[in-house]
């Protein structure tokens, strides 16, 4: 590509200078010092990707540390009362993750130990580790190591000692029996779209972690999502018609699960993750994956190809589809437990009144958990589940021939079909009256 | 195609037939929805489609003039078919034109206006052609030649859209029609979030764009598939060759991506105009204020339209003008010479219609 000569500067041709011999001073070349602190030598990666040689170790380690935890405090993702769950799949994104909350935990229990009227508790940490074998056996040979490797890298992160729960796929079906894995085998193949079995088990995890983190007692879902995925998911989920309920999946917080869901590294890239681990040494695991010839593998690939392009291209995606409108319950909410310290209810509240999202009412897809577009809904359907599903999960994950919706219904676990039953639709009463209830003067029963 | 035949000899019984008609045999599977029909059923249901789209979205008023951006293509080629035939067939008593810009693409426009010059004489449909070179002074050759391959097809697009409007004046035209179809928009759907304009992403997948502008324009939701296919089977009198500066435009990537989207699965394409159609778009972003140019008094969000600040740029041999982000306040942008992202991040003030009236 011809480079105009009038036009081109230093970072004008990125990685093209050479190609078209361009007179550009190589910054790189006569300074040898962090860009940030101006002290040390700068950490070359070799990695081919950009900022490489311009901070040194520590500088970098405080830049990404320094954005999981501003997005800590300014979304009161983790406060002292809390007890968190960090979702490990053993991959580079969840590593630094739990062991981001991990430096946090162990920083919180120095001030703990420290302070003297030990006012402020030391929140919780558990992980929990999902065995997808059943639903890919392919994994299974490796599976036995990864473990092992899980459960060595949560003893090493102590003290605060942390919980480790593993558990298989097809505990959402509330065993780990032969015959719960028998069950999500039929389901699986009863879905003929490729894309669509690989979406059905993302619920699937989902649900399981959701299941391992309310009986275990815990409240906050840490999941490790780098912005890198979430680029990928803006374009899956544009590609797959929910552009409606694009906003709920992407911001920080996503509370419309028992356990709300936080994102701590949601402005973290890719890149920054894998050289964090790279510098640090945090071993991950590389489960085989069984080969996906999906759409989800082909916009991974077309990221992966625009990125070579334009480094900042994921965040620009993410940034776009970050000015769609979120949903109310894209915050933490806001609670009178008494167990919560006051400077954490003050916090919750004072985000909540900057906080424009939506307060539509939502009714949710019972498979895919997406709010539903109001527009989509056929209210005459024969059948309860065809009708209280999105659009989307219509195509992909139901059976297109009516006759087989029921016995796909029976497949389903528990926790998605009982949604369609009750008619999932968000209870505004009980909303609204939950922040009105200080003001009431009727008990409960009285209610009308 | 092979698979759907081959699957009816495998079942052993008689060929199978129209899923319309039932009467006649199926020598295609419509892209849209995989039925197997005839040839005639398919063009019936095409351009019913397009009849449909018509009456449904009131796009035109009886006695009507209506431009229609050709280029020699397949697009605009069959927009145009479709669009007398339907004319004489349902009486819109519209009237009629055929609109042509000539960007001064050497061994490119040159040839596929020899088509649209047949097509005048097919159709019977009076022709005008404008050019870049009346319009603005320079040929899109030109322009190549003084800014290279990056970033040309932004001068093309800009200027394309505006000489559209410009002759759509020219005729005294009530509407100017566009064959753009579900491929571009999903593609500008597609291009608009990568490059992070939220502007473009809330208005581009609305059937009709510059209502409040001087000559509104309107699309058509059939899948290209379906549009090339009408060409072929018509036996249409086109010209498909690409332009020849394309191959660097940003919106290949978005193309190449759709393409093999629709392999894998055809409805995605109609799935991403459904989502651009309900991104919810905050009240509270900041969205660019319509004006007019102080130069030439064409619709525009800044002081000057981007058709003025490129060509001024031209003129004084500062062709980086207008292209990469606005730095400073400023008729023109400032001086600036500022690219500040690597590769063509280029942010313009028209829509994303860069070489594509044509395929």
């Amino acid at each position: 590509m011809a480079c105009n000569s009038s036009g081109c500067e230093s970072g004008g041709c990125y990685g093209r200078e050479k190609e078209n011999g361009c007179k550009v001073v190589d910054v790189k070349e006569t300074v040898r010092l962090c860009v940030k602190c101006k002290s040390n030598e700068p950490m070359t990666f070799g990695d081919g990707g950009s900022d490489d040689g311009r901070f040194c170790a520590e500088c970098f380690r405080s830049n990404v540390y320094g954005k999981f935890r501003l997005a800590v405090t300014s979304h009161a993702m983790i406060t002292p009362s809390d007890n968190v769950l960090v979702a490990f799949s053993g991959g580079s994104s969840s590593r630094v993750a739990l062991q981001f909350v991990h430096e946090l935990q162990v920083k919180a229990l120095k001030n703990y130990e420290a302070s003297r009227d030990r006012s402020l508790p030391v929140f919780g940490v558990g992980v929990a580790f999902v065995d997808e074998s059943a639903a890919y056996p392919s994994l299974s040979g490796g599976m036995s190591d990864a473990i092992e490797l899980v459960r060595s890298t949560v003893l090493s992160l102590s003290p605060p000692e942390k919980d480790l729960h593993v558990v298989t796929i097809e505990s959402v079906f509330g065993s780990e029996s032969v015959e719960a894995r028998d069950r999500l085998v039929k389901l699986l193949d009863s879905v003929s779209d490729e894309t669509g079995k690989e979406d059905l088990l993302l619920h699937l995890k989902m649900l399981s972690l959701q299941k391992v983190a309310s009986e275990n007692g815990y409240n906050r879902l840490v999941v490790g999502s780098c912005t890198s995925r979430l680029a990928s998911h803006v374009l899956t989920a544009t590609v797959k018609g929910r552009g409606y309920s694009l906003s709920a999946d992407i911001q920080h917080v996503d509370a419309r699960w028992k356990v709300p869901i936080v994102l701590p590294l949601r402005d973290c890239v890719w890149q920054e993750i894998t050289r964090l681990c790279h510098l640090d040494g945090l071993k991950t695991v590389e489960l085989a994956r069984h080969p996906q010839s999906g759409i989800n593998d082909l916009v991974s690939s077309f990221v992966a190809l625009l990125q070579e392009e334009n480094p900042s291209r994921e965040c620009t995606i993410v940034r776009t589809a970050a000015k769609l409108t979120p949903f109310y319950f894209n915050k933490i909410p806001e609670t009178d437990d008494s167990c919560v310290p006051m400077a954490t209810q003050r916090r919750l509240k004072k985000f909540n009144l900057k906080y424009d999202g939506s307060m539509t009412t939502e009714a949710f897809c019972p498979i895919c958990n997406g709010p539903l577009n109001g527009s989509d809904s056929s209210e005459d359907e024969s059948d309860a589940l065809y009708a209280a599903c999105c659009s989307s999960c219509r195509f992909q994950i139901l059976p297109q021939e009516p006759s087989s919706l029921d016995h796909f219904g029976s497949l389903l676990p528990h926790h998605m079909i009982s949604q369609v039953k009750h008619h999932q639709k968000f209870d505004s009463q009980t909303y609204l009256r939950e922040k009105i209830k200080d003001c009431l003067l009727l008990d409960d029963e009285e209610a009308v | 195609m092979e698979r759907g035949e081959a699957k009816s000899k495998k079942a052993g019984g008689p060929p199978r037939l129209c899923c319309i008609c039932n009467e006649r045999r199926p020598v295609l599977k419509r892209p849209k929805t995989l039925q197997q029909i005839c040839r005639e059923c398919f063009y019936e249901v095409f351009e019913e489609e397009i009849h449909q789209a018509i009456v449904n979205n009131g796009l035109f008023k009886s006695g009507e003039r209506v431009a229609i951006g050709a280029s020699g293509g397949k697009d605009s080629t069959v927009l145009a078919y479709v669009l007398s035939e339907l004319n004489r067939r349902y009486s819109y008593g519209l009237d009629l034109f055929l609109l042509s810009i000539d960007e001064g693409i050497t061994g490119y426009r040159d040839d596929s206006l020899e088509t649209v010059k047949r097509n005048e004489l097919q159709y019977g449909l009076p022709l005008q052609i404008l050019s870049y070179k009346d319009l603005y002074g320079w040929t899109m050759d030109d322009i190549v030649k003084m800014i290279g391959l990056k970033n040309n097809c932004t001068f093309c697009g800009v200027f394309r859209r505006q000489a559209l409007d410009r002759g759509a004046a020219l005729l005294k035209v009530d509407k100017l029609v566009t064959g753009h179809n579900a491929d571009d928009i999903a593609e500008t759907v597609l291009l608009n979030i990568l490059r992070g304009d939220i502007a473009r992403l809330s208005r581009c997948t609305s059937i009709t764009t510059g209502e409040d502008g001087p000559i509104p324009r309107k699309y058509c939701e059939t899948l290209t598939l379906s549009s090339h296919t009408y060409a072929y089977f018509k036996k249409l009198d086109y010209f498909s060759t690409e332009c020849i500066y394309s191959p660097n435009a940003y919106r290949g990537f978005a193309r190449e991506f759709i393409k093999d989207l629709e392999r894998l699965r055809p409805r995605a394409i109609l799935d991403i105009i459904k989502s651009g159609e309900d991104f919810r778009i905050a009240t509270t972003t900041k969205m660019p204020e319509q004006g007019t140019c102080e130069r030439c008094g064409y619709i525009s969000s800044q002081k000057w339209c981007k058709a003025c600040v490129l060509l001024d740029g031209l003129n004084r041999g500062l062709p980086k003008m207008g292209i990469g982000r606005a730095r400073g306040g400023g008729v023109n942008g400032g001086d600036h010479k500022k690219e500040t992202k690597a590769g063509s991040t280029v942010k313009t003030l028209e829509s994303k219609q860069c070489g594509s009236l044509d395929f």
